[in-house]
């Protein structure tokens, strides 16, 4: 009983989240996009809940529903000391085939999942961006091929941190 | 007000590099001001690419991405001459559209 009243109050947690971002996605549509009709993909969805995790392991979970395995497919390339913790450099590529979707996690940051990105057919698994780094840790890229998750992990060391202080 | 996206798309054979930057604060939520008032978070969640009408990237953004978001990525697909559509939306709902041309 206790059981089913928690796996409601979670589905409308769920529910809840899923309309908001639900909300927001309409309203970049019809401002962005004007007429051109929406993806009714189910990843067009903006991951809230997985963005809310703290700890990696919770939010590869809550994004993915699985454990990545580690390869030497995927190829992290990030500075080994981040003078500024507020601008890491970090880019991913990886020779892995039919590659869905890329995201990057910092295991130290208040929320651990940074970005997630959705990689359509046709687009190369290859990204640079630049994200905030609370202080020295793992930066972990999950490259999710053909239904699969691949990780690559690196550690930066972090001079000044970049999330407050 | 000019478009707060700056985007160059650069045609090389059958592969276009996308390089974006966008101006935007980024707040986590987690950084307090001078008085000692924590900035709410506002940050950018979703950030749409699209090519004649598909969408070649979507990225997905939490408030750990760096202020002043910067980006780079690449496809196939595109020629010289064509437009490439972006827009972003923040946890406020605002939003920002800007298309560029191919070179």
């Amino acid at each position: 009983m206790n059981l089913d009243g928690t796996t409601a109050t979670r589905r409308l947690v769920l529910q809840g989240a899923g309309s908001v971002a639900l909300i927001g996605l309409g309203l970049g549509l019809n401002l962005g996009f004007g007429a051109v009709p929406a993806l009714a993909a189910a990843n067009d969805k903006y991951p809230e809940e997985a963005f809310k995790q703290k700890s990696g392991p919770d939010a590869i979970k809550a994004l993915y529903g699985k454990a990545a395995e580690a390869s030497d497919k995927v190829k992290l390339d990030a500075p080994e000391i981040a003078e500024n913790g507020a601008v890491v450099p970090i880019a991913v590529t990886t020779t892995l085939p039919d590659v869905t979707s890329i995201s990057f996690f910092v295991s130290e940051n208040p929320n651990a999942l940074a970005a997630s990105y959705v990689i359509p057919a046709g687009t190369l698994p290859a990204i640079a961006n630049r994200l905030k780094m609370a202080k020295t840790c793992n930066v972990i890229a999950i490259v999710e091929s053909s239904g699969k998750l691949f990780s690559a992990t690196k550690e930066v060391k972090v001079t000044v941190g970049g999330c407050g202080g | 007000m000019a478009s707060t996206i700056r985007v160059r798309a650069t045609a090389n054979g059958d592969t276009t590099e996308v390089q974006a930057l966008i101006q935007h604060p980024m707040d986590s939520g987690f950084v307090k001001n001078a008085q000692g008032q924590i900035i709410p978070p506002h940050f950018i969640q979703q950030l749409t690419f699209e090519h004649s009408g598909k969408t070649v990237f979507l990225a997905n953004w939490g408030a750990a991405v760096s202020k002043d978001p910067y980006l780079k990525f690449s496809f196939k697909g595109a020629n010289k001459g064509d437009e490439l559509k972006i827009s972003w939306v923040d946890n406020k709902g605002t939003t920002d559209t800007t298309t560029a041309k191919i070179q």
